[in-house]
């Protein structure tokens, strides 16, 4: 039975809950706001309505070349994800279906290499992508991050594939079925939702990494991350088009973001919080 | 019932995963070991060689290393007691029946999908900049005298720029886990008279322990990592005041300066393991169960 909630106390944590949620949501949708500013109004203090121009994205394009790193970041943030799906689905499937005593250990030592800084390894990293002339280069970067997500992306994989029950495994092989059918037509549709939303989430995850990106790619391969750093040094007049550069740069992933908000519990947590 | 042929089919699938893994982690964490004992300058190759652990000890007399350590330490502890108990009040009241639910989820989890140099940088000019930012249109309303707060208190605000990245992280999680809690054995607490807080101590608290371990735990592989925050906003400054140690160990490289930044890296290595051991630890209990 629900407890009884008077319609007044409601009202009141309404209040309360939808100020603190706008007080937290706020900068994102200042800067929304300031991106149809014109430069001059953005820094005329505080004002929630906009003009309504749309000149600083015009601008960010022309001056700054937007769209090639944006490119960029769908480049590498998909294209790191699809190859850590590939190496690593027949990996959690295994664990998850065949496990022997070593694979908790595996999975603890996956973990551990997740939890070692990744500046323990710039210097040597550093140095071999400046040797071969893989500093800025798309292939070499995207390389870079299905490496950095792999440990999460194979938890992620094994806790939803652990779930599947064997059993429906079991009565398919006692049905006749051969190992193709039963991959294709069995163990397929079932392992699709959780595939998804590894896949959803590591977008996510590549597309906002500002460490490696910032340090191993300068022009050519930039994504967003770098673009956006490029703003640090102000410019004369810039909030508009930095805001105007920001809102671009976030949206895709915000709105990706909402839809995944379930997976991103169970997928960050290992499957520990659901 | 693993076959012969199932298991060694499962060790060719998990080989890929592996042998990568182990490639990109172990073989260049072998070579900054080594290059922490080393001269290593490429454009002055003949005094290259063995230097034993005097790139530690540059480390460790390094005013600007050590201020990164501590630093580092400051900043990852400060924004888990922040967002852990902002999450957990947070979690507490979304908890409650309340009008456009959907929504509010949505407007509060969104700082987590922002990439960190946006955040950084919003905050740096919109927020915190002391001509015109909106810190500083409220102050000067108030008629108080506008703070820069990043050359004032600059790791104080790259603290509160991280917390409110992580804070709608840790609330999720913990508002999942709330979520979860009977809603009878709540009843049956407040009818046993059971006040807030003890209901709170007794009943909320245990059941969130696992939870919180594991935001914890994620968070602190982040937020021992935190770089592109420190620099878009004050690059490390004012001095070294808010330098931590990946920042440190970037611009040491920036500098060529090989041997002290992997002599850095395995103080991270050291730095990061220490905090693993206990976390690990705790994680791995959480899977037996």
């Amino acid at each position: 039975m629900a407890r009884t909630v008077t319609n007044r106390q409601k009202a009141v944590t309404t209040v309360v809950v939808w100020i603190i949620a706008l007080l937290i949501f706020f900068p994102i949708l200042y800067t929304i706001i300031t991106s149809f500013k014109s430069e001059t109004e953005a820094i005329q203090g505080f004002n929630l309505i906009p003009s309504g121009t749309l000149e600083s994205y015009a601008e960010v394009e022309a001056q700054r070349g937007y769209f090639r790193f944006f490119l960029n970041s769908v480049i590498i943030s998909v294209g790191s994800t699809l190859l850590a799906l590939v190496v690593a689905v027949p990996a959690a499937w295994s664990m998850a279906f065949s496990p022997t005593r070593r694979t908790k250990d595996v999975l603890m030592w996956m973990l551990s290499t997740k939890m070692m800084p990744a500046v323990a390894v710039l210097v040597p990293l550093y140095l071999i992508f400046a040797r071969l002339g893989l500093l800025d280069n798309r292939v070499a970067i995207t390389v870079m991050l299905t490496l950095i997500n792999l440990p999460i992306v194979v938890w992620m994989l094994y806790t939803y594939f652990r779930e599947i029950p064997g059993e429906i495994l079991e009565a398919s092989r006692m049905d006749g079925a051969s190992l193709w059918n039963e991959i294709v037509y069995v163990l397929t549709p079932m392992a699709v939702p959780g595939i998804a939303s590894t896949m959803l989430l590591n977008i996510i995850l590549a597309w906002n990494e500002a460490f490696w990106t910032i340090q191993l790619t300068t022009t050519n391969a930039a994504p967003l991350t770098v673009f956006i750093s490029s703003f640090s040094s102000p410019q004369g007049l810039f909030w508009a088009k930095l805001s105007a550069a920001s809102t671009l740069a976030i949206a895709p992933i915000l709105i990706m973001g909402w839809f995944s908000q379930r997976q991103l519990v169970r997928g960050l947590t290992f499957g520990a919080v659901k | 019932m693993a076959t012969q042929q199932t298991r060694s089919l499962a060790r060719i699938m998990m080989a890929p995963s592996v042998i990568m893994l182990f490639i990109w982690m172990i073989v260049p964490l072998v070579a900054t070991l080594w290059l922490s004992f080393q001269r290593y300058n490429p454009a002055n190759p003949a005094r290259n060689g063995f230097v034993g652990f005097s790139n530690y000890l540059l480390a460790f007399n390094d005013p600007a290393f050590s201020q990164s350590i501590i630093n580092t330490l400051i900043l990852v502890v400060s924004v888990l007691l922040i967002t852990v108990i902002g999450g957990i009040m947070l979690a507490m009241l979304l908890d409650q029946p309340v009008w456009g639910q959907g929504i509010v989820r949505i407007l509060i989890i969104s700082p987590f999908f922002v990439m960190p140099p946006v955040a950084a940088l919003i905050w740096k000019n919109m927020i915190m900049s002391p001509d015109y930012g909106v810190f500083a249109s409220i102050a000067r309303s108030l008629g108080f005298t506008p703070i820069a707060w990043l050359t004032s208190y600059p790791l104080f605000s790259i603290i509160i720029i991280v917390a409110w990245q992580w804070l709608p992280f840790a609330t999720l999680i913990l508002l999942t886990a709330l979520q979860s809690l009977d809603g009878e054995q709540k009843e049956a607490a407040e009818m046993d008279g059971a006040g807030f807080f003890s209901r709170f101590w007794y009943l909320v608290l245990p059941h969130l322990a696992r939870a919180i371990t594991v935001v914890v735990l994620i968070q602190t592989i982040f937020l021992l990592s935190i770089y592109a925050e420190i620099f878009v906003t004050t690059g490390g400054g004012p001095g070294y005041a808010s330098v931590n140690l990946p920042f440190q160990i970037a611009k040491s490289v920036a500098d060529v300066r090989y041997g002290l930044a992997s002599a850095g890296g395995i103080l991270a290595v050291i730095f990061a393991n220490i905090v693993a051991v206990f976390l690990m630890r705790a994680v791995g209990k959480n899977l037996d169960r």
